[in-house]
């Protein structure tokens, strides 16, 4: 009889909810067997195939006019809507969490709706809806301020697409804290917005930096919704992963992977950054959890 | 501060938390709200406060009408029930808070907001933990401070919602004591909700016994004790 089956007919000589080794043994391989199959070898294959030709190379292909543009696209469309996501995330939990009205399931699910509605859809909803053909969008057309095929559009569907990212990681936090101390602040003398900056704000400040790196994760890397609202107009609408799949189809594949290469790596970038903040705060992030 | 609540009703949606009430309290007096789980004791407390707002009723201040002041007009000092220190700063910038938050033209200056946070250290008997987190205190030195930091505001009088819930007995009885000194040393008006009836009768001048939403009797604690005027009294502190 092995060890394993004679373990498990004692089972108070485990913690109770200890699984048997192999189990966890196998648990454990599962996961990292999955993840090195579909996230590290993808990524270190992005790398090595922008690399194949030489470092040079793949920088040269990335210093063209039109890679220039859809990276500065790329970076302006994120710094445009990740803060006014962040901002609209902490006024979306606030509203959830500190009152008690109507229509606040219903606020619940809308959050939720970009992550279930296909981001192409998205995207036509927005030409539907701005578009040269609709009222607003001839209108604003006419008036010289296009939205679709256009950097607001751009920016419109990256927020759309991001907008539960904040609001996510907020609403659980909020919840959890609950409002005496910002009531504790009012009866101090505090102004609502001095409450804000100095209670409310201090005590989500993780969440909201969690939230505001994946929110600016995704919107760099959007391609859906974009690609339907921007028109692709070479050198002008495209953002980095439009491009990338631009000149995939016409192989220029060593361009399009060292473009793919530094997409891959801002987002590694926003990933270490985390990593670090969350180590070098290992003990502020403990001392706010326990009470 | 002379309290005055004049038929104070507050509904939550169809429940009705509090039906109305009235009730004197006179200035400088130390009383208790005392009764069972759900009876309205921190919902009255609230709407003194100006953290609630009555569904029908007056506050009145020292005869003024104070039933539309803002909860910062108030100056009500507040102890929560679970204290609700701020948990990103030091006991010091705790206390200070309410220092800090005042307008220009009436904030004291650095070094006196120094000398009234240690004042007030001292005063609960605390000297030393000034630079310390909340979540490195234990419960009873966290009840102090959040008292400390509820005192710093000078305020008009003083709520506290279940001050001593969260402690051991040993640690309760000193406490009281220490807010029977502080009260008396302040003169504050004070309002404290308890549902442990030792507690109302040791520490109280005035005790008012509450029941779903109504007041059943006030009265001083010997009074209560002799002669308990309904039914329900009777049971609550026959218990
Ligand atoms: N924000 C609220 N929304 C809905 N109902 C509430 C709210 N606050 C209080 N209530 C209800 O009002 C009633 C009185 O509550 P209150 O908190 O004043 O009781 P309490 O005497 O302080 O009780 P406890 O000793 O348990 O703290 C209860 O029935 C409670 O469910
Ligand atoms: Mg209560």
């Amino acid at each position: 009889m092995s060890d394993t089956a004679f373990a498990s007919r004692l089972p108070t000589a485990l913690a109770a909810t200890a699984e048997p080794a192999w189990v966890r043994r196998l648990l454990i391989l599962t996961t990292l067997g999955l993840l090195g199959l579909l996230v590290l070898a993808p990524l270190a294959a992005v790398f090595a195939e922008s690399l194949r030709n030489g470092i040079a190379l793949a920088v040269a292909s990335l210093g063209n006019r039109d890679a220039l543009a859809a990276i500065r696209l790329t970076l302006i469309v994120a710094a445009v809507s990740v803060p006014m996501n962040a901002a609209a995330g902490i006024a979306a939990a606030w509203a959830i969490t500190k009152f008690d009205w109507r229509g606040k399931a219903l606020l619940i699910t809308l959050i939720d709706l970009p992550f279930s509605v296909s981001p192409v859809v998205a995207g036509l909803c927005f030409v539907l809806l701005f578009g040269a053909n609709s009222l607003i969008g001839g209108w604003l057309v006419a008036h010289g301020y296009p939205i679709v095929f256009a950097l607001p559009g751009i920016v419109l569907a990256t927020m759309f697409i991001t907008f539960p990212f904040v609001a996510r990681e907020l609403i659980p936090v909020m919840t959890e804290q609950g409002r005496a101390e910002e009531e504790a602040a009012l009866t101090l003398g505090a102004s609502g917005w001095r409450m804000f900056l100095t209670v409310t704000l201090p005590n989500i400040r993780w969440a909201l930096l969690y939230g505001v790196l994946l929110c600016n994760a995704r919107a760099m890397g959007e391609f859906g919704a974009v690609a339907v609202v921007s028109g692709k107009i070479r050198g002008k609408t495209t953002t980095m992963p439009i491009m990338i799949e631009m000149l995939y189809n016409e192989y220029l594949s060593v361009a399009a992977f060292s473009m793919a290469a530094l997409l891959a790596a801002l987002a590694l970038v926003t990933l270490t950054l985390k990593s670090a903040l969350e180590w070098r705060y290992a003990d502020q992030l403990a001392a706010t959890h326990r009470h | 501060m002379h309290i005055q609540i004049d038929e104070i009703a507050k509904h939550f949606g169809p429940t009705a938390a509090l039906h109305p009430v009235s009730l004197s309290i006179p200035s400088g007096a130390l009383i208790a709200l005392l009764g069972p789980s759900g009876s309205g004791k921190t919902t009255l407390l609230r709407i003194l406060g100006g953290l609630e707002f009555p569904t029908s009723g007056r506050v009145l201040f020292d005869g003024q009408d104070a039933t539309g002041l803002t909860v910062q007009e108030r100056r009500a000092g507040f102890v929560f029930q679970s204290y609700a220190l701020f948990r990103h700063m030091t006991v010091f910038e705790n206390i200070a808070y309410g220092l800090r938050a005042r307008p220009r033209r009436t904030r004291p200056t650095g070094p006196e907001i120094d000398r009234r946070v240690h004042k007030l250290l001292d005063l609960i008997q605390l000297p030393d933990i000034g630079a310390r987190y909340p979540a490195q205190l234990s419960g009873g030195q966290r009840q102090r401070v959040a008292l400390a930091r509820a005192l710093a505001i000078e305020p008009r009088m003083l709520l506290l919602d279940e001050p001593f819930g969260a402690l051991d007995a040993r640690v309760r009885k000193e406490l009281r004591q220490g807010l029977r000194e502080i009260h008396d040393a302040t003169g504050l008006t004070t309002v404290f909700v308890t549902h442990d009836q030792d507690e109302a009768m040791e520490l109280a001048d005035l005790v008012v016994v509450m029941s779903m939403g109504q007041i059943e009797q006030i009265g001083k604690p010997a009074e209560i004790r002799a002669k308990p005027k309904t039914d329900f009294v009777r049971q609550f502190i026959s218990a």
